[in-house]
C-alpha cells in the first residue's frame, strides 16, 4: 500500500492525484500528515504541491466533466470528512477511465458519495448565509463568529462581498481559526490572536453602542412574530438545530 | 441636561441581553433621550409585528436585484430563511404593518376597527432605519410591509410606496421588498410600487365572494381583482420588454402573490383549490398562500377561541398546491365535487395514486419523467436523479434505496431491475393500511386531532 501525504490544501490533493498517474500507483491512499497511519508494509511519500501540476489535473478533468461537477469535487473536499481524499480519487479515476461526465451516475458509489457530500456542504454554506449574525463594533466593523460543520468560509465569501459592499465585515471560523475580512475594497483571509477562552463576553465589551438595543429589538421581533397557537418545537429545531444557537442573537436567554 | 445611563438601569427595563450586563458593558454616551427613543420603537415593533404575523408569505426568492455602486444588499435567487420561530415558520423578511389603525371591520382580522387593542404607527424613517439595521446585521433578506387602512386606500398606499422609494433611492438598498397592494389603490400608485418592490400582493382573504361578504362587509372582491389584473398586465409587459431591451426598469420581478384564510368559513377544499388554480392559470400568480385560521375573535360568525388551527388541512392544501405547480397535475385530478375535501390521513399524491392503481406499477427504468414524478414517495429531485442515473445502468432496489428514494411508499407502485417486487393485486385500502402502519405521520404527536379527555 502506497500512502501519499499532502499538505491539506485542494491544490495539494490535486497534485497527489497527479502523482498517482505519474507513478502509476495501483494501491494508494491519500491523506494529510496528521491522519497518517504508518503500517509495516506500506510505503509513504510526501507530495510536493505545485500549482502547475494541479492546473493540469483540473484541465484534464474539465475535458469531461461540467463546471458544476468540478464545483462538487471542491465542495466534497471542503467537507473534511475522513476518507474523502480517496473517494474523490476514485471519482477522478472513474472519469478518466470512462472519458465522460459521470457526475449523475448515482448508482456508482463514488459518484453518489460526491453528490451526497457536496449536497451536505452546500446546505451548510446556505445555513451560514442564513445564520451569520453580525455585531457592530465600536470601530464600525460588522463582526460574526461561526463554527460551521464543514469548512465553508471559501464558499460564502462571494455572497457576503456582494451583499455588504458598503460596510466593513469580518466572519471568523472559531473552529478552524481563520476568518474572512472585507475592508470596503477587497476580501482577505486572516487569523486573529484569539485565545480559546474569549467568547461573546469579550466581544460585547467592544460593541458599538447601538448594537445591543438593535439585538434586543431583533429578539423582540423574533418573539412577537411567532404564533403561539401554532407552536411546533420539533419543526423549529429541525430548521434551526441546537448547535447553531450559540451564535444566534434571537436564541440568547433573556435576563 | 443629557444624563448617562448605565447598563444596569437599561437591563432593569429588559433592554440588554444577559451577556452584556455580565461583561460590565457600559453605555458611555447613552442618554435618557436615546433611552426613550428605544423604548418607543420597541413598543411599536411589538405591536406592529404582532399584527402583521398572520400574513403567511415570507418568500424572499425570485428577486434579481444585484448590488450596484457599492450599495447595500443583493438578492439571493433562492431566498434565505434567516431564522425560524417556535411555530416552525421561516423568518426571512422584517414583516410589519406601517400602522394597525384601520377603518375596516373584517371579522377575521386582529386589527379590525371594533377590536379593543393598542394601536400604533411607524414613521417612514423608523421603518427605513429598522430595515437597514436589521439587514446590515444579516438578520433579514428585506422588508415585508403591509398596513391597516387609514383615511383611504390611496393615502395608505402612498406611504408604503414612499418607504420603498426611500430605501431604493436614498439608501441604495438592493435587498428584497414585498409590498402589500392596498385594495382599491389607484393604478398610478401600483405602477410606482412595482418599480421599487420585488413582489406585490393583494390578499383575496376568503376563497369565495360569499365568505368575504359574510366576514368583511366593508370589502369588495372587485376592489381586489382589479389591481391584481392591473399588476398581471404590467408584469407580463415587463417580462416581454426585458427580453428586447435590457435596460427596462424592473417591475415586481418576483411577481405577485395572494393569500386566503382557510377554516374561518365553510368553504370546501374544492372551492379553495379551484380558486387557487384560477389565480395560477389566469393571473400568473407566483404563489397562493393558505392560512389556517387562528381563532382571535369571539364573533359568532367565526370558530370560537380555542378551536385548534386546521394545520393538517392547511398542509394538505399546500401539498396539493405543489402538485399543481411542480408535478403537472390538473386540479380536477386532485379533487372532485363528489369528494370535495382532501384526505387528511394521506397526502393528495398518494390519494391520487390509489384512485388510479390501473396505471401502476411503472417500470422505473423505462417510464417517462412526468409519470415518474407521479409515483408516491418520489419527489421532483428524486425523479430527475432516477432519469439521469438509469442512463448508466439499470436500477435495482439496492440502487434506489441508496439514492434515498422513499421505498416504503414507492415499492407498491414500481418495478425495477430486481426479480422481487410487490406486484400482488393489492386493493387500494390495503396499500393505504400498509403505508400508514409503517410510516409515522409528522403530525401524529404534535397535532393530534384527538381532544384530550382531561
Amino acid at each position: 500500500m502506497q500512502t501519499l501525504i499532502y499538505d491539506g490544501s485542494f491544490e495539494g490533493w490535486l497534485c497527489a492525484v497527479f502523482d498517482v498517474y505519474e507513478y502509476k500507483y495501483a494501491n494508494v491512499t491519500i491523506c494529510t500528515d496528521n491522519q497518517r497511519q504508518d503500517s509495516l508494509w506500506g510505503e509513504t511519500r510526501l507530495v510536493y504541491t505545485d500549482k502547475q501540476k494541479a492546473d493540469r489535473v483540473v484541465k484534464g478533468l474539465k475535458q469531461y466533466i461540467s463546471a458544476v461537477a468540478m464545483q462538487q469535487l471542491y465542495k466534497t473536499f471542503l467537507s473534511e470528512q475522513k476518507g474523502m481524499e480517496d473517494m474523490l480519487l476514485e471519482y477522478v479515476q472513474y472519469v478518466f477511465r470512462e472519458k465522460k461526465d459521470i457526475a449523475k451516475d448515482y448508482s456508482h458509489h463514488a459518484a453518489r458519495y460526491v453528490d451526497d457530500t457536496a449536497h451536505k456542504v452546500h446546505r451548510e454554506k446556505h445555513r451560514m448565509e442564513a445564520f451569520v449574525r453580525f455585531q457592530k463594533t465600536g470601530d464600525d466593523i460588522y463582526f460574526a463568529l461561526v463554527e460551521p460543520d464543514f469548512n465553508v468560509l471559501p464558499l460564502i465569501l462571494k455572497h457576503f462581498r456582494d451583499r455588504y459592499a458598503d460596510q466593513k465585515w469580518l466572519i471568523y471560523d472559531k473552529k478552524r481559526k481563520y476568518g474572512i475580512y472585507y475592508d470596503l475594497h477587497k476580501t482577505e483571509f486572516i487569523q486573529l490572536d484569539f485565545d480559546t477562552q474569549s467568547s461573546n463576553k469579550d466581544i460585547a465589551a467592544i460593541l458599538n453602542e447601538s448594537e445591543l438595543p438593535y439585538q434586543q429589538l431583533w429578539k423582540d421581533y423574533f418573539n412577537s412574530t411567532n404564533i403561539k397557537a401554532r407552536k411546533n418545537m420539533k419543526l423549529h429545531i429541525r430548521h434551526m438545530p441546537l448547535r447553531y444557537w450559540k451564535y444566534l442573537v434571537e436564541k440568547q436567554p433573556e435576563i | 441636561m443629557r444624563q448617562p445611563i448605565d447598563a444596569y438601569v437599561l437591563s432593569k427595563c429588559g433592554y440588554v441581553s444577559l451577556f452584556a450586563v455580565r461583561s460590565g458593558y457600559r453605555f458611555r454616551n447613552f442618554v435618557r433621550e436615546d433611552f426613550t427613543m428605544w423604548e418607543r420603537i420597541t413598543e411599536k415593533l411589538k405591536i406592529l409585528s404582532d399584527a402583521a404575523k398572520y400574513d403567511v408569505s415570507c418568500a424572499s426568492s425570485g428577486g434579481k436585484r444585484k448590488n450596484e455602486n457599492k450599495g447595500l444588499g443583493n438578492s439571493a435567487n433562492s431566498g434565505i430563511c434567516h431564522a425560524y420561530t417556535e411555530d416552525g415558520r421561516c423568518v426571512s423578511l422584517l414583516k410589519i404593518l406601517l400602522t394597525n389603525f384601520c377603518i375596516f371591520d373584517c371579522a377575521y382580522c386582529v386589527s379590525r376597527k371594533s377590536n379593543d387593542i393598542k394601536r400604533a404607527a411607524f414613521t417612514v424613517q423608523e421603518v427605513v432605519d429598522l430595515t437597514i439595521n436589521f439587514y446590515r446585521r444579516n438578520y433579514i433578506e428585506g422588508l415585508f410591509l403591509s398596513s391597516g387602512i387609514f383615511t383611504n386606500a390611496d393615502y395608505t398606499m402612498e406611504r408604503l410606496v414612499l418607504i420603498a422609494k426611500k430605501l431604493r433611492t436614498e439608501h441604495n438598498f438592493h435587498g428584497y421588498i414585498h409590498l402589500k397592494a392596498i385594495p382599491g389603490a389607484s393604478p398610478e400608485l401600483l405602477r410606482e410600487a412595482g418599480l421599487y418592490a420585488d413582489r406585490l400582493s393583494i390578499n383575496i382573504e376568503m376563497p369565495t365572494e360569499q365568505g368575504l361578504k359574510l366576514l368583511a362587509p366593508d370589502k369588495n372582491r372587485e376592489d381586489m381583482i382589479r389591481p391584481m389584473n392591473y399588476l398581471k398586465t404590467e408584469i407580463q409587459q415587463y417580462k416581454e420588454e426585458i427580453v428586447k431591451f435590457k435596460k427596462t426598469p424592473a417591475f415586481a420581478p418576483a411577481g405577485q402573490s395572494t393569500q386566503m384564510v382557510v377554516g374561518a368559513t365553510q368553504e370546501t377544499d374544492l372551492q379553495v383549490l379551484y380558486t387557487a388554480n384560477h389565480f395560477y392559470k389566469k393571473m400568473q400568480m407566483k404563489r397562493v398562500y393558505y392560512s389556517g385560521y387562528v381563532p382571535i375573535s369571539t364573533d359568532n360568525r367565526l370558530p370560537a377561541i380555542g378551536t385548534p388551527v386546521p394545520m393538517i388541512r392547511e398542509n394538505r392544501l399546500y401539498q396539493a398546491d405543489w402538485l399543481l405547480r411542480f408535478y403537472s397535475f390538473n386540479v380536477n385530478e386532485l379533487i372532485s365535487p363528489e369528494q370535495p375535501l382532501l384526505d387528511l390521513d394521506i397526502d393528495p399524491k398518494l390519494s391520487w395514486a390509489l384512485r388510479n392503481l390501473s396505471i401502476f406499477p411503472l417500470d422505473i427504468n423505462k417510464a417517462e419523467l412526468p409519470l415518474i414524478k407521479r409515483i408516491p414517495g418520489i419527489g421532483v429531485s428524486s425523479a430527475l436523479k432516477i432519469v439521469a442515473a438509469r442512463k448508466f445502468r439499470k436500477l435495482n432496489w439496492e440502487h434506489l434505496k441508496k439514492m434515498g428514494i422513499a421505498l416504503n411508499r414507492a415499492r407498491y407502485f414500481i418495478t425495477c431491475n430486481s426479480p422481487d417486487f410487490e406486484i400482488k393485486d393489492y386493493q387500494p385500502q390495503q396499500i393505504k393500511q400498509f403505508i400508514l402502519t409503517k410510516g409515522n405521520s409528522k403530525y401524529e404527536n404534535t397535532f393530534s386531532q384527538q381532544i384530550p379527555l382531561f
